[in-house]
């Protein structure tokens, strides 16, 4: 038991983990704790670029970098412009809902439990990966080959989105 | 190893869903979303090296997770400063106007 967890230890890709998961989880809680706006932004970053890490670990080097750019990059310059737009300082007079609060917290934790029994039971066959060098080569070719209709689809999605977004957050002159 | 990751996702997608149900302040609600859909990533990457059948396809999959969940933040971010112009609040228990 002692000797499995040293070996743990000793392997770099464990100790990373750890050192990644640890951020992951540490910038959530504080996302939910935090009192002013801004502080949650930032501690959602830290989880952001710490899952980017976990990425590389997994092999896809190339959605860390999206990660980087999009959730980390975009996402929360997005979100400070919407807390700029917004006002905040009305935080402290809010009722508190303590059995809401309390109901929520139950039903969390138990749903958590039945995720990590479900977890624990399944079985996962250890399967060969081929590691590959040119991850990002092998899914632009997967990406514009086999999935380039999603892939049309999505870039027309987001057209319409953001023309959208601007259209409803757009002040009505007339 | 998978079964980590996977417990990390259920974490991750856990503390997200408490945020997004009991915060009142909208932007906050709407980061916890993003959080919840981070989990799913993770868990689709995971299974992209450690399922039964790893290939890149689920790398593929959480791309367009990724394209979809920016949309939805940016429309998100639309209808709060719309909703704000109007009814200077961004709270979400005062956007009750359909409740009236």
């Amino acid at each position: 038991m002692l000797e499995n967890f040293k070996d743990f230890l000793l392997n770099g890709e464990n100790l990373l983990f750890i050192f990644f998961s640890m951020l992951v989880i540490i910038g959530a809680v504080f996302l939910i704790n935090l009192q002013k706006v801004v502080h949650m932004v930032i501690a959602l970053a830290t989880t952001f670029i710490s899952l980017a890490g976990l990425y590389v670990l997994l092999e896809a080097e190339f959605l860390a970098f999206v990660q980087v750019l999009i959730y980390a990059g975009a996402m929360t310059i997005l979100m400070i412009f919407g807390i700029m737009m917004t006002k905040h300082d009305r935080q402290n007079e809010e009722p508190k809902r303590p059995l809401h609060n309390g109901l929520l917290l139950l039903g969390s934790i138990g749903f958590f439990f039945i995720i990590y029994l479900a977890i624990q039971e399944a079985a996962f066959p250890i399967q060969e990966f081929t590691s590959v060098e040119e991850n990002t080569e092998l899914i632009g070719i997967d990406l514009f080959t086999w999935h380039v209709i999603p892939f049309e689809l999505v870039s027309v999605l987001l057209t319409v989105a953001f023309i959208g977004a601007i259209i409803v957050a757009k002040r009505e002159e007339d | 190893m998978i079964s980590s990751y996977l417990t990390l996702a259920a974490v991750l997608f856990v503390i997200g869903l408490y945020g997004a149900l009991s915060k009142k302040n909208a932007v906050i609600v709407l980061l916890c979303i993003e959080l919840m859909l981070n989990a799913v990533n993770l868990n689709l990457i995971a299974f992209a090296k450690f399922g039964i059948n790893p290939s890149l396809k689920g790398q593929i999959f959480s791309l367009f997770n990724i394209t979809i969940a920016a949309a939805e933040a940016a429309v998100g971010i639309a209808i709060l400063i719309a909703l704000y112009r109007n009814k200077a609040t961004a709270n979400v228990t005062e956007m009750n106007s359909l409740k009236k």
